[in-house]
């Protein structure tokens, strides 16, 4: 395990494009999750959510603000932090390199941060997401969407991180793999502490995985509370409040009151 | 009145090193001016049912049915030509990946006005204004700037609401959506479902609406087929999902997270081999 696993965002701002094409997607966006907590992102598509993960993982470098894992200042690119956070993508279709076989893909990480014993911990990892020795040497397209996010999950451990930054990981699924990969990511952030930052837009997943969350819209966190708040519905904000009216399913009248906050 | 579309008996399979793989297992039904969902586990057969229609499938893959017919033309037996004249003027698919159905190189407001341009008439600057106005419908915010993107430029959400407004620009009578709002958040989900639904009631369209989560097929459709293993094993009432009779059904309904539910452990399906033909 790396560094304390703790999250802070201040005043995070992401711009993309110039001139008429330019938009603010991510707006001031300030929280921070303490080791070991599992913590929920919702929010209006484009709202920045996954940009707010994506400069987190090091992905995104035009940005302005502070971030830190386990304290360390995640502009520096200093090349702990890989080890102590990693990201796992919405789409386990578009994430995995399709020539590469699973053994290939849980090796390279392995392999760019020169770290040996690479069989032993291929085999420790698929162990760990529930994938037997049999899955190996297979290929993604031999590969049901929800092994294809288990060997996902499994990439993202190889560097035995501290943090896990994960992109609606079952939004792709059905229900009974969803409920699966849920039930793994319990266990795996029972038995390691990890430090879980979650973006769904599935409010019920959220209350599943997470103690606390931030609600989202236009690029600014909107409001921020307690999971156990959201589970008797008292969310202050009046843009949660129809968030959850939403998700309580279709409603041809609750449609048409929806209206747009800025 | 006759049914806008009827299917029976509906096969797809594919060659395999150990023989044929049955991906579709003599799927019938019909559908109205209505709202019909399909659910089922991943891999069940949703969206071959659906391209199926089209005749859109691998190039690998073998078709069969009693009846396939859409409005009165035998799509079975119709020539490539016409199909490809129904798709996108009166026949709408929605695919499941919005960012493999886009074109990479090509401004997704470009794309739109293209469809639009499909009614034929339809000036340059008339069919940029229903693309805006299309793009506008499904909440997009911003929608001049978003016509000019291409599609890495834009959020998972925005592509499925950018093939969406595609797809309903011609004005179809009948729209296949596949997992259309999966990766929409809530409340712009609804939105977006509410125009679909007014293009029912309104326009008498039909709608097959291929989803994994059985709350919102429940709440919004009218009927719902449950597939298992290319089979439709239960249709209901969609109101009465919850009252599913079949173990897969309810195995399906059980896995799900809920909010006020402090379950640690989900349930998840035991498949039972009798399943795949009872
Ligand atoms: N590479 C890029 N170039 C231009 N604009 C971008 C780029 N990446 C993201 N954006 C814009 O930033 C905004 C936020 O996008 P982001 O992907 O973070 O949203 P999101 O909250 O994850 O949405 P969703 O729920 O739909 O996935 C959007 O307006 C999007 O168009
Ligand atoms: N080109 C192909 N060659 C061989 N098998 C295929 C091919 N395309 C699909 N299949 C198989 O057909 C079955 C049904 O696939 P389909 O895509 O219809 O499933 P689905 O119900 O839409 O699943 P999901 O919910 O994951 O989208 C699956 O077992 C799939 O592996
Ligand atoms: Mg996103
Ligand atoms: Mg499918």
């Amino acid at each position: 395990m790396s560094g304390d696993g703790s999250v802070t965002v201040r005043d995070l701002s992401v711009r993309f494009g110039r001139g008429s094409q330019a938009v603010h997607a991510v707006r001031g966006v300030s929280f921070s999750v303490a080791p070991g907590e599992s913590f929920g992102l919702v929010g209006e598509s484009g709202s920045g959510k996954s940009t707010v993960l994506r400069v987190l993982a090091g992905l995104n470098q035009d940005w302005q603000g502070t971030a830190t894992i386990s304290g360390l200042d995640v502009a520096s690119g200093d090349r702990r932090l890989p080890r102590i956070a990693q990201m796992v993508f919405q789409d386990p279709y578009a994430s995995l390199h399709p020539r590469h076989t699973v053994d290939r893909t849980l090796a390279e990480p392995l392999a760019i941060h020169g770290i040996g014993d690479a069989s032993r911990r291929v085999e420790q990892a698929l162990m760990a997401v529930g994938l037997g020795p049999g899955f190996r040497f297979r290929y993604p397209n031999q590969l049901s969407g929800g092994q294809r996010q288990r060997v996902a999950i499994a990439r993202a451990l190889m560097l035995e991180p501290s943090v896990l930054l994960l992109d609606e990981p079952t939004s792709a699924l059905d229900v009974s793999v969803q409920a699966e990969i849920l039930n793994l990511l319990h266990r795996l952030r029972r038995e390691r502490g990890l430090t879980m930052l979650l973006v769904s837009h599935n409010l019920a997943v959220i209350a599943h995985m997470c103690d606390r969350l931030a609600v989202m819209n236009r690029g600014a966190i909107v409001e921020e509370m307690a999971v156990a708040a959201l589970r008797r519905g008292e969310p202050r904000e009046a843009y949660t409040r129809q968030l959850l009216l939403a998700s309580l399913g279709y409603d041809r009248a609750v449609a048409a009151s929806m209206v747009s906050y800025d | 009145m006759t049914p806008l579309l009827e299917i029976e008996d509906l096969r797809v399979s594919f060659p395999t090193p150990t023989g044929p793989f049955d991906a579709v297992r003599g799927v019938s039904f019909s559908l109205g001016r209505e709202r019909l969902g399909i659910v089922g586990e991943s891999g069940s057969g949703k969206s071959l049912t659906g391209r199926s229609i089209l005749r859109l499938l691998p190039a690998n893959a073998a078709l069969s049915a009693r009846r396939l017919t859409f409005d009165g033309t035998d799509l079975l037996s119709a020539p490539t030509r016409t199909l490809r004249a129904l798709r996108g003027s009166r026949i709408g698919l929605v695919l499941q990946d919005p960012k493999y159905s886009l074109n990479p190189v090509m401004r997704v407001g470009e794309q739109i006005a293209e469809a639009a341009r499909i009614h034929g008439g339809v000036s340059a600057a008339e069919a940029r204004r229903r693309a805006l106005a299309m793009l506008e419908a499904v909440r997009i915010r911003d929608p001049e700037r978003v016509f000019g993107l291409y599609p890495h430029e834009v959020s998972g959400g925005m592509g499925q609401r950018i093939m969406i407004a595609m797809m309903l620009v011609p004005e179809p009578d009948l729209l296949i959506a596949d997992e259309p709002t999966s990766a929409l958040d809530v409340t712009v989900q609804m939105q977006v479902l509410a125009i679909l639904d007014d293009l029912v009631a309104r326009r008498g369209m039909g709608l097959i609406f291929i989803s994994h989560d059985l709350d919102l097929v429940s709440s919004f459709c009218d009927r719902v087929l449950v597939m298992y293993a290319g089979r439709v094993v239960e249709e209901r009432n969609a109101r009465d999902l919850a009252g599913a009779t079949h173990p897969y059904t309810r195995g399906l309904l059980q896995s799900l997270p809920r909010i006020d539910d402090e379950r640690a452990e989900l349930p998840t399906l035991s498949r039972d081999p009798a399943w795949r033909d009872g």
